[in-house]
């Protein structure tokens, strides 16, 4: 028997556990590694979602355990599909995942396809670029509200300096139509890296001989584009656009420490909306039918688009 | 055998000295907002630690996540707090999901009498139901909201006779809401020292309570209410009054016509900001602040003023303030109970009004120095005469999440008018009190 790891393993095995081992068939032992994980999704996802479909249901409040807990069959679904204010959330987030998603994966394929060329100091420029998405969105949130403050905000002078407006007639956070842009601007300044990363491994990805051969017949610069990079490439974006769909759904605290929301409800995105049902006014069971409407929401959208990604790969 | 008795006795007596106070001491944590009376809180309490060998601890909490971060701690049956120095609007809460210790029997027991302090701050910080004899906290910390202003510009003469040019009378703290709108304008974007500055810094803090706090300091004076019948929970024509609505229309005038820009939303201490930095003319906050703001080496002492929130149709102010509570989850009740013993007695509440908190005991209040004993002592037992306060229903965090997207729709957003508001604002109430059963 030669001295292998696997050997040495089998070896060190007490005679009383390798027997009862040789016993299992094939199946149980792939259960036996199996099961932990399947008790711990349970445990810590299946049943809170299941808990939460139950809770949904009732008027249970967190924050009344003596009240008594009652059944309400659909009125919470009925309250959230027919509240106008909740409509105006879905709205502001759906207006924050469109822009932030266009934006970034436009720019960040932009730079991908900048950065894929070589040229002098590219390294630099790639940690450059990728320092924003290593903050911490608290962090952005608050400094950007300094940057956007009408007085001092370093935002309003260059938009200043470049048209010639006063820096102190505008304001990004305070008004109704700049402020829904205020967040796009600032999603977009930090997650832009991550979409270029992605862009970037994919373009990295396509084999230099395809393009040499298309050299070879005298394909334009812009026909390679459309010919070669762009169908290649379409995998990668579109599994930037699932991540940061995904991601800015869940949107929370930059925005929460950009705007808080305001102003008035303006860029009250849902996540922001579900935190202050579930955990400021505690409508338990009303937040819960909102995060079942959400994930179901999700869940549904995103299905879709993996089944399109997944075409989109076996072609 | 009588000796050796003697010495056994006399050893007993010995060990009891010794280890009695060790085996009572307890850690006690008190949870209070961090602010300047919090300090003045940890100074006060090192005599209370002194005498009764017990150790404090204190939990601030920054004003905007306080109300978050305790409900959270009470809903939880958490035993971080011992002592709770809650806001007024709690108490209902408080008292119906047993979070605080009911206090009547202790009162009884130890002599404390509710008649010692200031009827309105037993009223707000101690009862519930409201008005009832049933204590559920000692009024700690009397507070209302209130204005200070720039009295070195003030008392400029130019700017003195430029305001009598155009208002055709002396510039003086406002004695009315229209005063002060009038006089925030008259700032507005005025020169001063090769400066420009801003009429007034107001609260439209949208995410805790900042924006309700300060427009109901011009609503209630013009004549908003809750209820029509106290108790009854009759908001049609209370809370959307003709007078309610000018009052919600004032108050966006007052914001859009006359303060700094980018204070959509602001709450303490962007106003503390505007303020010293010399920004604004005029600028309200809570009392608790101004020991501070009258002893800032930069724009305090000679430089500052203060005045009570100017009457319209009647006098009234924002209530602020708190009531401490002993939470019903320590483990160290006992403890906690003979701080609030210790904290009662008069002599203390004399020394807590002299290091800044605002005692509500009547032995301190009605002192005949006690008026000019600060130059804002006078306007606080003015504003307390008049204090009026949110909802303090035990679902008050829902009722004044409401009130702050209805009001911050309006007033910083521009969405619709004062009358939908507020008609939502009712339709949300509404709701909330079905949901409780009290409609």
């Amino acid at each position: 028997m030669s001295d292998t790891p696997f050997n040495r393993a089998a070896k060190a095995t007490p005679p009383s556990v390798a027997a009862k081992i040789r016993g299992l068939s094939d199946r149980a032992i792939a259960w036996i590694f199996v099961l932990p994980t399947i008790f711990l999704l349970l445990a810590v996802n299946i049943f809170p979602l299941i808990w939460t479909i139950n809770l949904s249901f009732t008027n249970f409040r967190a924050n009344r355990p003596n009240r008594e807990v009652e059944y309400i069959g659909l009125r919470n679904y009925e309250r959230i599909l027919t509240d106008s204010d909740i409509w105006l959330t879905m709205q502001a987030t759906a207006h924050f995942l469109f822009w932030t998603i266009f934006f970034q994966v436009l720019i960040g394929f932009a730079l991908a396809w900048l950065i894929n060329r070589k040229f002098k100091g590219n390294d630099l420029w790639t940690t450059l670029i990728v320092l924003p998405m290593m903050l911490s969105p608290a962090v952005v949130g608050n400094f950007w509200t300094f940057l956007y403050q009408p007085q001092i905000g370093l935002f309003n002078y260059g938009i200043s300096f470049l048209t010639g407006i006063d820096p102190s007639s505008f304001q990004m956070i305070g008004d109704v139509t700049l402020a829904p842009w205020s967040i796009v601007i600032v999603d977009t300044w930090m997650w832009t890296p991550f979409v270029m990363l992605i862009c970037l491994a994919g373009l990295r990805s396509i084999p230099d001989y395809i393009y040499e051969a298309a050299e070879i017949d005298r394909a334009s610069k812009w026909r390679q584009f459309w010919t070669i990079t762009l169908p290649m490439e379409l995998p990668f974006l579109m599994l930037a656009v699932l991540f940061s769909g995904i991601e800015n759904f869940k949107m929370y605290d930059l925005v929460v420490q950009l705007t808080g929301g305001g102003p008035g409800s303006i860029t009250e995105l849902t996540s922001i909306n579900l935190k202050r049902e579930a955990f400021e006014k505690w409508r338990t069971g009303y937040a819960s039918a909102y995060a079942i409407i959400l994930f179901v929401t999700v869940f549904g959208l995103a299905s879709i688009y993996v089944k399109a990604l997944n075409k989109v790969k076996e072609r | 055998m009588k000796t050796a008795k003697l010495l056994a006795a006399t050893a007993l007596v010995a060990a009891s000295g010794v280890l009695a106070p060790q085996a009572q001491a307890d850690e006690l944590t008190l949870c209070w907002a961090a602010w300047d009376p919090a300090n003045a809180l940890v100074e006060l309490s090192k005599e209370f630690e002194a005498q009764s060998g017990h150790t404090m601890k204190f939990e601030f909490v920054p004003w905007p996540n306080f109300a978050d971060r305790m409900l959270n701690e009470l809903n939880s049956g958490g035993k971080l707090c011992d002592l709770l120095i809650g806001d007024s609007q709690w108490i209902g809460g408080g008292a119906e999901n047993g979070h605080y210790v009911k206090l009547n029997d202790f009162f009884d027991k130890e002599g404390i009498s509710m008649d010692d302090f200031a009827p309105a701050t037993v009223y707000a910080y101690s009862t519930w139901p409201k008005g009832t004899p049933n204590y559920y906290a000692l009024p700690a910390m009397g507070d209302a909201n209130g204005w200070f202003y720039r009295k070195d510009w003030f008392e400029k003469p130019e700017i003195q006779e430029a305001f009598k040019s155009e208002h055709g009378r002396d510039l003086a703290p406002p004695k009315t809401q229209m005063e002060l709108l009038e006089i925030a304008q008259f700032f507005q974007e005025r020169e001063i020292d090769g400066q420009k500055r801003y009429g007034a810094a107001i609260f439209t803090e949208r995410g805790s309570e900042g924006i309700t706090m300060g427009a109901t300091s011009s609503m209630y004076p013009i004549g908003f209410k809750y209820e029509m019948t106290p108790g009854k929970y009759d908001m049609e024509g209370a809370v959307n009054s003709p007078e309610a609505v000018a009052g919600l229309e004032f108050y966006k005038e007052l914001y859009k016509t006359a303060t700094p820009p980018g204070y959509t939303d602001s709450y303490m201490e962007q106003s503390l900001d505007a303020f010293k930095s010399g920004q604004v003319a005029m600028a309200m906050n809570w009392f608790a602040f101004f020991p501070g703001l009258y002893a800032d080496p930069d724009t305090g002492g000679d430089k500052i003023g203060f005045f009570v929130n100017p009457g319209q149709a009647k006098e009234a102010s924002t209530l602020g303030g708190q009531g401490i509570s002993v939470v019903a989850y320590s483990d160290k009740q006992e403890a906690a109970l003979e701080y609030i013993k210790w904290f009662a007695q008069p002599s203390v509440q004399s020394k807590w009004w002299d290091l800044g908190g605002y005692s509500c005991h009547v032995s301190v209040l009605n002192d005949p120095s006690f008026a000019d004993s600060a130059p804002f002592a006078s306007d606080f037992l003015l504003a307390m005469d008049g204090v009026m306060d949110f909802w303090q229903e035990p679902a008050y965090a829902e009722l004044l999440l409401a009130m702050q997207k209805r009001l911050h729709d309006y007033v910083v957003a521009d969405q619709g008018t004062a009358q939908e508001a507020l008609d939502k604002l009712i339709e949300d109430w509404t709701e909330t009190f079905e949901d409780e059963g009290k409609l």
